[in-house]
């Protein structure tokens, strides 16, 4: 959406828009409309009231023309206040730009000075410059937008250090340009939104303090007129005439509202955050529109997904992320789920328990059991009440799953109390050996560790123990070790083996790597384009798989122990979900694909312990049901 | 065969706890001197795990960063100073994410330009024929050129990060991590073509990877880093196959193989040495089956003919 369209949206802003447009419109016409000359005295037709003849607004105690007055004044106070503003902008960039580009003793000595700055209250130091250069308009702009550069320079200076470290300012080292051309074409381009986002939030106050400093008799001088000025001159008369402050304070109160709620309607917009729908609220759980029929629990599987569909909606388009899956997975096994990035194997893996971010995420079919119970559309008290205690995850970068502010030994306590009514104390010696579970070494003086202090396959073990905290039955792995050095996988890989044959669990392992499924799972779902294509036993189903997917796949992974060669690679690109081929996704890769291939619905069919949809499988299966 | 890029002594040292004034609290040595020479024509392969200073040592190789000290000599000459636009003409470099290596406010056509004008001076009409000929090479259509980076999967964009790259008309490529962000099946179509590209064109290449089975599969020769050192080099298909360092033989044991049984070749749970303050004597000592008592007092040096290992213990 453009960002004029996002903007409108906006009520507010929009109103905001028109109101400042009108406003800058009738200050840029002043010097072409009918109006009397501003500074012309007329003692004997002073204080007139407004809406007298002649005098729309009536006159000040000069007798000088209120109308004339406010509109040449709010010309000026304008201009003042939007000069000031670019004036602190593109002072207050270049300094913070340079101080984050360059970093260092650079950074250090131009931010001591900005934060010097900042330690002086804004009216005392504005007050001191007006002091320093003499009273006027001109002098009142430097003394405002001297003030407020700080601002800018710190707001630019922390969004150019983290652009200056992204690797395409290295690329564009590499390429040959140097700082200054880098400064202006690779960086400056990427500041202008935040920019223009603290500009369009501080005109506003600029516009005030430079009223502030007319009103003080420090701005504008007799006889121009601009708003501060004329509350100013009005004061005296405040209680005897009220309309010349009036007038004035209530273009004042006109200009600063519509800048604002112009300006909160511009961050809004630019914002790329606020843009994506990120700061939207999630729901605490997955929303469930199903339509259709609800299958019945089959089978002996602690955990099992019948038909499962999870959509996301974005706009107009339907992202049909999980499209009918099936699975299941009995006590004590460990089902690998693998796929590429985009197949749905993470969205299957989060919408058991509710976990997929609604909006934009909607669970649209198909049914979780669990222990033969629907978690599809449970109320949300029993998912809580499931979700670490029955069924716990396992996520891929455990600095991002733990929380940096609070010791490991804290977030093992309030996780096996948020279910268990157990003293502080109890809880901490299951945190305890919890910790010694999952072998972390010295674990009495890593309980009170952060984090951060914790090495990349600690932190995993820390996540595991938060998983086995209330002895789940079933554990949830999404690339629990796509993270981690292949030293550590291999640690944590045996880690997880152990566990589950100790404790009986059972564990559904996302991942990409066949290497880590052969050595871990006992059998293996492949996911393409939101939909199983391949199920069966992992040793059968890696020795001769039978969906042509599968087997270019594992073609494409170089083994370990083969020298120097040619890789086979896959031709294109997996579909988008938002608009699948009719038929088999994989069709347009396929090298065996028939005209049938790309028809109508394929079926997943059973062949005694493998599941297939594929209708020229590549080495024909037994046993078909 | 001529060299086409050798290190010698090659290291680099941060600080730490840096202060306004004064000494800084301490001093990590993220490369310790390194030696290396790469033959005209061939591929390096280096592999380790996270803070082994793999990308340290190619951030120094191409200019991003200063050696602290030591010698870069490039087709036998010198470039010690670091200014990336010096050796940008002589050795280029393919980045880890190739979404973030592209600036999101330029067009394809404006990314592939910087190198031409900057560092060849090419006048409008020859970059729009150089471009469309880098552009066949690396198998991108042209229309792409109009569009800006988010607009491409991370597949597509790595060939426009290897585009740039061959924009310089570099003939050594440092290639860090460039398959690690793409899915597996992405992943082949790209060494497949860095490959055709390395044969058509006579590139070198250094190929930086975590990954072992990827970094055998593209390599001539393997360099193990651990810790800061090189601790083996060795061709290809036997450093792995058949280890002489202890570390290089729990990599090759860790890599998870089809068909190989779960294991975890360290009984112990380990962790790196503490760079703030690190062992006397071998840095893997600690978690080495092989240690005596030598490990404990001397850096072992690289040292052998063919293949060379930096172990008083070798295992062959």
């Amino acid at each position: 959406m453009s960002t004029l369209a996002l903007l409108a949206r906006n009520r507010l802003a929009l109103a905001g828009l028109i109101v400042m447009g009108l406003v800058v419109v009738l200050a840029l016409l002043t010097p072409v409309l009918p109006l009397p000359d501003p500074d012309v005295t007329n003692t004997g037709n002073r204080f007139v009231k407004p809406f007298s003849e002649g005098a729309l607004l009536g006159t000040d105690h000069l007798g000088r023309d209120q109308l004339s007055r406010l509109m040449w004044g709010t010309r000026l106070s304008l201009a003042v206040g939007f000069a000031a503003a670019a004036i602190a902008a593109v002072l207050g960039a270049a300094v913070g730009i340079v101080a984050g580009y360059y970093g260092g003793r650079v950074d250090n000595l131009i931010m001591r000075g900005v934060d010097m700055l900042m330690a002086f209250p804004y009216i005392l130091l504005a007050l001191a410059i007006v002091a320093a250069l003499g009273p006027g308009l001109l002098n009142a702009l430097i003394a405002v937008a001297a003030v407020n550069i700080p601002f800018f320079a710190r707001n630019i200076r922390g969004i150019t250090v983290g652009i200056a470290n992204k690797e395409f300012v290295d690329a564009a080292r590499l390429a040959g340009m140097n700082d200054a051309r880098i400064i202006l074409g690779e960086v400056l381009p990427n500041v202008i939104p935040v920019i223009v986002i603290a500009m369009s939030t501080t005109v506003g106050w600029m516009i005030l303090e430079t009223a502030g400093l007319s009103f003080l008799g420090l701005g504008s001088q007799p006889p121009q007129a601009d708003l501060g000025s004329m509350l100013g001159e009005a004061r005296a008369a405040l209680i005897t005439s009220p309309h010349t402050s009036i007038v004035p304070g209530a273009m004042i109160l006109v200009i600063v509202m519509a800048i604002n709620l112009l300006g909160d309607g511009v961050r809004d917009a630019l914002d790329p955050r606020l843009r994506s729908g990120a700061l939207t609220r999630p729901m605490a759980a997955t929303l469930v529109r199903r339509e259709g029929p609800v299958p019945e629990p089959v089978g002996d599987d602690v955990l099992s997904l019948r038909d499962l569909q999870t959509q996301f909606h974005v706009k107009q388009r339907v992202y049909r992320a999980v499209g009918g899956v099936s699975l299941g997975v009995k006590p004590g096994e460990c089902l690998g789920i693998i796929g590429e990035s985009g197949s749905g194997k993470s969205v299957t893996a989060l919408s058991v328990m509710g976990l997929v971010a609604s909006p934009p995420g909607v669970i649209t079919g198909g049914a979780v059991h669990y222990k033969g119970e629907d978690l599809v559309g449970a109320p949300y008290g029993r998912l809580r009440d499931l979700r670490g205690r029955e069924v716990a995850y396992i996520f891929q970068d455990p600095l991002a799953t733990l929380h940096p502010l609070y010791k490991v030994g804290d977030q093992l306590v309030e996780a096996i109390r948020v279910h268990h009514a157990i003293s502080n104390k109890e809880a901490r010696a299951k945190a305890l050996s919890l910790l010694r579970d999952v072998r972390i070494p010295n674990p009495e003086s890593r309980l009170d560790s952060f984090p951060h202090e914790l090495s990349g396959g600690m932190r995993q073990r820390v996540g595991i123990a938060m998983a086995l905290a209330n002895d789940p039955e079933v554990i949830i792995a999404d690339e629990p070790t796509t993270a981690l050095d292949v030293t550590v996988q291999a640690q944590i890989l045996s880690l997880l083996d152990t566990l589950r044959r100790e404790k009986g669990l059972a564990i559904v392992f996302i991942t990409h790597d066949f290497g880590v499924v052969a050595q871990l799972c006992d059998r293996v779902a492949v996911m393409y384009a939101g939909r199983i294509v391949e199920e069966g036993p992992t040793r059968a189903l890696l020795e001769a798989p039978a969906h042509p997917y599968t087997s270019r796949l594992i073609a494409c992974v170089p083994e370990l122990g083969g020298g120097k060669r040619a890789l086979h690679a896959i031709p294109g690109l997996p579909p988008a979900v938002d608009d699948l081929p009719p038929g088999c996704a994989f069709a347009p890769r396929c090298d065996k694909a028939q005209p049938a291939c790309r028809e109508g619905e394929i079926a997943l069919e059973t062949h005694g312990a493998r599941k297939l949809r594929c209708l020229f499988p590549e080495t024909e299966l037994e046993g078909r049901a | 065969m001529s060299l086409a890029l050798r290190l010698e002594n090659l290291s680099k040292t941060f600080a730490v706890g840096k202060r306004l004034f004064g000494a800084p609290k301490g001093h990590v040595h993220a490369v310790h001197p390194v030696s290396l020479e790469v033959a005209q024509g061939e591929t390096l392969g280096i592999v380790g795990e996270s803070g082994c200073g793999k990308s340290t040592l190619a951030r120094m190789l191409v200019g991003l960063l200063e050696p602290s000290g030591g010698h870069i000599e490039i087709e036998g000459q010198p470039l010690d100073n670091a200014d990336p636009a010096v050796f940008g003409k002589r050795i280029q470099y393919v980045f880890q994410d190739p979404i973030s290596s592209l600036n999101p406010r330029k067009t394809i056509r404006q990314i592939m330009e910087a190198p031409l004008k900057r560092l060849h001076g090419m006048g409008r009409a020859e970059r729009e024929k150089r471009i469309s000929e880098i552009f066949a090479q690396v198998n991108l259509r042209e229309e792409f050129l109009e569009r800006y980076p988010h607009e491409f999967s991370g597949g597509q964009a790595q060939r426009i990060g290897i585009a740039r790259a061959l924009a310089a008309e570099a003939r050594i490529l440092i290639l860090d991590e460039p398959v690690s962000a793409l899915d597996v099946s992405v992943q082949a179509q790209v060494l497949n073509l860095l490959a055709d590209l390395k044969a058509r064109l006579g590139l070198t290449y250094l190929f930086i990877s975590h990954d072992l089975a990827v970094v055998e599969a593209v390599s001539d020769r393997v360099a193990v880093l651990y810790f800061g050192s090189v601790v083996e080099v060795g061709r290809a298909e036997e450093v792995f196959a058949a280890p002489r360092h202890p570390y290089t033989k729990l990599l090759a044991e860790s890599a998870p193989v089809v068909g190989r049984a779960l294991s975890a070749p360290e009984g112990r749970e380990t962790e790196l040495p503490d760079p703030l303050d690190p062992p006397k004597g071998c840095a893997f000592r600690a978690r080495c089956p092989n240690a005596g008592a030598r490990c404990a007092e001397e850096v072992p040096r690289l040292e052998g003919e063919s293949g060379q290992v930096a172990c008083f213990h070798p295992l062959r």
